[in-house]
């Protein structure tokens, strides 16, 4: 049980970037420890984004593009979803939950929505023990990346 | 082109499991296209391997460079900067490239992260087929363009064999008969009677002496 976990939250600046606006101007309440990073679309987040911020120690990470047939750029999000669902498996593979990682596709206008999802992912990391890699300190040093 | 595969990630992770800095080294050429080697691959494969030694309470550091191609040395000179802070090398490159990086760099042992198959082209969006077996004998003026040798699941140089089914190789994985694919073309040229004339069996002794070269002409020695 995490009682205190830190979220990433990558959203698309045309979709769910504008949906947590909303959110927030409908009065919906979302958990606070959601940090939101705006992207300009999700396909073009790269992979390393996502394991940069697993890596720095977030406990759970989701993306959330636009539905389907919306992308600004036709289909940036339809490549973030398969990109998210390799993700799972890398993360598998290293040794991380896969739940952590979650892909959210909704549009500018679902506000409501959008709290639903904080609110569901939080419920779902919570679940989750703490990253093992939030204890610890960075072990970048030396040599770039 | 050359066709490389990555290697599963329990595979790499057990490969580099001992070493505390790894030096990863991708290849803008051949594997780069095949969507394994390239330098955006090897950075994600760095944070993967940085994430998993962790999770281990392991310490590994990561330095990714790329080159544009692995395969010459010229290129293969740019990594000693980072050869001198390395323990081992990862490398995306092709089997060529990681024996060129071996034989500039005796002292650092390089670890291949990729798995070699074939010289092919693309078929279809992330798909690769094996069109040359780079046997050093090339028939394709007397096929159409269609290599036997390579295409031809048997191999054979004076098809077809009578196995095909559908116009389906009856050796399994669905490749269409080589050889019905050069009759076709052949007399759609109108040059079927080339079939008439039996040729010798495929001579693969150039194929199998050991490490070929080639002149800056491109002609077979």
């Amino acid at each position: 049980m995490n009682t205190d976990p830190r979220i990433i939250s990558f959203c698309c600046y045309n979709c769910a970037y504008a949906a947590a606006d909303l959110a927030g101007a409908m009065r919906v309440s979302y958990d606070p420890r959601v940090t939101i990073v705006g992207v300009p679309c999700t396909g073009a987040m790269e992979a390393v984004v996502v394991l940069g911020a697993f890596e720095e120690g977030a406990d759970g990470v989701f993306v959330a593009g636009c539905l389907d047939g919306e992308c600004h750029y036709k289909e940036g999000n339809l490549r973030a979803r398969e990109r998210v669902a390799r993700l799972r498996e890398r993360l598998s593979e290293v040794g991380l939950e896969p739940e952590r990682l979650e892909m959210y596709q909704v549009s500018a206008a679902m506000g409501a929505r959008f709290g639903e999802i904080a609110a569901e992912f939080v419920d779902r990391i919570k679940a989750l023990p703490p990253s093992p890699l939030r204890r610890g300190a960075a072990v970048k040093g030396g040599m770039s990346r | 082109m050359i066709v490389v595969e990555a290697k599963s990630f329990a595979q790499v992770a057990a490969m580099t499991s001992d070493c505390r800095r790894l030096l990863v080294a991708a290849c803008a050429g051949c594997t780069a296209v095949c969507g394994v080697g390239g330098e955006r691959q090897a950075e994600e494969l760095a944070d993967a391997l940085r994430l998993h030694a962790r999770l281990r309470g392991k310490v590994l550091e990561t330095e990714v460079r790329g080159v544009t191609r692995q395969c010459e040395p010229e290129f293969v000179a740019e990594f000693a900067p980072a050869m001198g802070r390395a323990e081992a090398v990862l490398t995306l490159g092709c089997g060529v490239g990681a024996q060129f990086l071996a034989e500039r760099y005796p002292n650092v042992p390089v670890l291949p992260g990729v798995n070699t198959r074939f010289a092919g082209g693309l078929t279809a969006p992330g798909v690769w087929e094996e069109r040359c077996r780079l046997c050093g004998d090339c028939v394709l003026h007397l096929t159409g363009g269609i290599c036997p040798r390579t295409r031809c699941a048997k191999g054979i140089m004076n098809g077809p064999c009578g196995g095909a089914a559908g116009g389906f190789c009856e050796v399994g994985g669905g490749s269409p008969c080589a050889w019905l694919l050069i009759w076709e073309r052949l007399e759609r040229l109108g040059r079927a009677g080339v079939l008439d004339e039996i040729g010798p069996p495929p001579d693969w002794s150039d194929a199998q002496a050991g490490p070929r070269r080639s002149g800056k002409g491109g002609g077979a020695e």
